[in-house]
């Protein structure tokens, strides 16, 4: 599909107004900056993102996210990144960068279809 | 492209079942109807823990102090997680504060009510939880992604909200006299602003259509309002107690209960502010922001000034 081309830079929140607004800011607060916090829900699994937050430095951000993301023992431990470090692909992207993938079933097991007396595999 | 090839593409993606996500190519329209609605969300989330906060002070007994101070915790996370949500369409924290604080941006009426005795706070939990479970449920497969991860979440922990507050009133309705009477008191002033919950009447609504073609809704308010009503006359019933509508009664060809006409004034009343407590709400939000703020200019003053210390060793 030919998507006008975009650039986002920081993580979930466009960079521009994909077919909405975005407001002003009209306080003059200077606002804590955006966490993505990522929980290992058990020893032995992966870091999973869960959500974002604000908060004015890393440790407040790890506190936070221990309020907010564990109250009911889902983690054991927690990431936090700033937001604006993340870099993430162009949903305009996605066919060139993932369609390839899809006409290339030898890459799985089942593609080959063995004698049954070959046991073990 | 051109943008009626856009909005084809977008619709196709939503009649499949595809979610949409932040970078995706959205209609304006549906950008701004999900920040409305999951704006208005977050804000009765956060105002919704003024109301129940009144009686974690006055609670009957230590566990339920622990009980209602954990449902408050959750709701504030709850506001929390749709925030994140609605900023991800593009809009700011302080912005969404800001639109709260100057009446702009609406929150859900039914928070304007006060609660006045303990057992409101379990009518509050069984009726109006309740009320908004059901609406969460359905938001669970609203068709934008950030929206509907959050509602997933809100949902696991909302359930244990309603429970308690059955659990309240049901130990209030096997107590003394007064307490029995104290328990019919919250049900039936909490009955009626609990139904409007649900929004004004399908023919009157005016967001429905595109919401539901979007699939942002996925039932209409009068659908989900039958589907509360039917739920909550039989919950009634091991209760004791009754519900404050003559009308209501079984339709045995419908299968489903009939209840009488919403007092539709009072709900535009409230919605338009002059509700019983419009003004103390908005005044406590605003109290709470504005006391704050020295407390979040501290702590980025100290974050900043933690980072030159540490730029500093390292240099």
């Amino acid at each position: 599909m030919n998507t006008p081309i975009r650039k986002f830079y920081y993580g979930d929140i466009p960079e521009e107004n994909t077919g909405g607004s975005i407001n002003a800011i009209s306080s003059n607060e200077k606002a804590w900056p955006l966490w993505e916090v990522f929980i290992r829900s058990k020893q032995g699994l992966d870091h999973k993102h869960v959500g974002s937050l604000h908060a004015a430095d890393a440790t407040m951000a790890i506190e936070n996210a221990r309020d907010v993301y564990t109250r009911r023992q889902e983690g054991i431990s927690i990431w936090v990144v700033e937001s604006k470090f993340i870099h993430a692909s162009d949903p305009a992207d996605a066919e060139s960068l993932y369609e390839p993938a899809a006409d290339k079933i030898y890459r799985h097991p089942t593609f080959y279809d063995l004698p049954d007396a070959v046991k073990h595999m | 492209m051109e943008i009626y090839n856009l909005e084809k593409a977008f619709q196709e993606k939503i009649d499949k079942e595809i979610k949409i996500e932040p970078k995706d190519w959205m209609p304006e329209a549906y950008r701004k109807t999900n920040l409305r609605q999951i704006s208005q969300h977050a804000h009765s989330e956060i105002v919704g823990m003024l109301p129940e906060g009144n009686w974690i002070s006055r609670a009957p007994s230590l566990k339920r102090k622990a009980i209602l101070i954990a449902k408050v915790q959750d709701e504030a996370g709850h506001g929390l997680y749709l925030y994140s949500s609605a900023e991800t369409l593009g809009t700011s924290r302080e912005q969404m504060i800001d639109d709260l604080h100057s009446g702009k941006a609406k929150y859900s009426s039914i928070f304007n009510y006060p609660t006045l005795t303990w057992a409101d706070m379990g009518a509050v939990g069984w009726l109006v939880d309740g009320a908004a479970i059901l609406n969460q449920v359905m938001l669970c497969r609203t068709s934008y992604g950030p929206y509907a991860r959050a509602m997933v979440r809100i949902c696991k922990e909302e359930s244990f909200h309603q429970r308690q507050g059955f659990d309240a009133l049901l130990v209030l309705s096997k107590g003394t006299e007064e307490q029995k009477a104290m328990c019919q008191d919250a049900i039936n002033r909490w009955w009626w602003p609990s139904l409007m919950m649900f929004g004004p009447k399908d023919s009157e609504s005016t967001n429905s259509d595109q919401s539901m073609k979007w699939k942002i809704k996925r039932k209409t308010n009068d659908e989900l309002r039958q589907n509360f009503v039917d739920m909550i006359a039989e919950q009634i019933k091991l209760l004791g107690m009754t519900l404050p509508d003559p009308d209501l009664k079984w339709n045995e060809a419908k299968k489903q209960y009939d209840f009488g006409e919403i007092n539709w004034d009072e709900f535009w009343n409230v919605v338009k502010g002059n509700g019983p407590c419009n003004k103390q709400r908005i005044a406590a939000r605003r109290k709470a922001h504005e006391e704050g703020e020295w407390v979040r200019a501290a702590a980025l003053a100290y974050a900043e000034k933690k980072q030159l210390r540490t730029k500093a060793k390292v240099a």
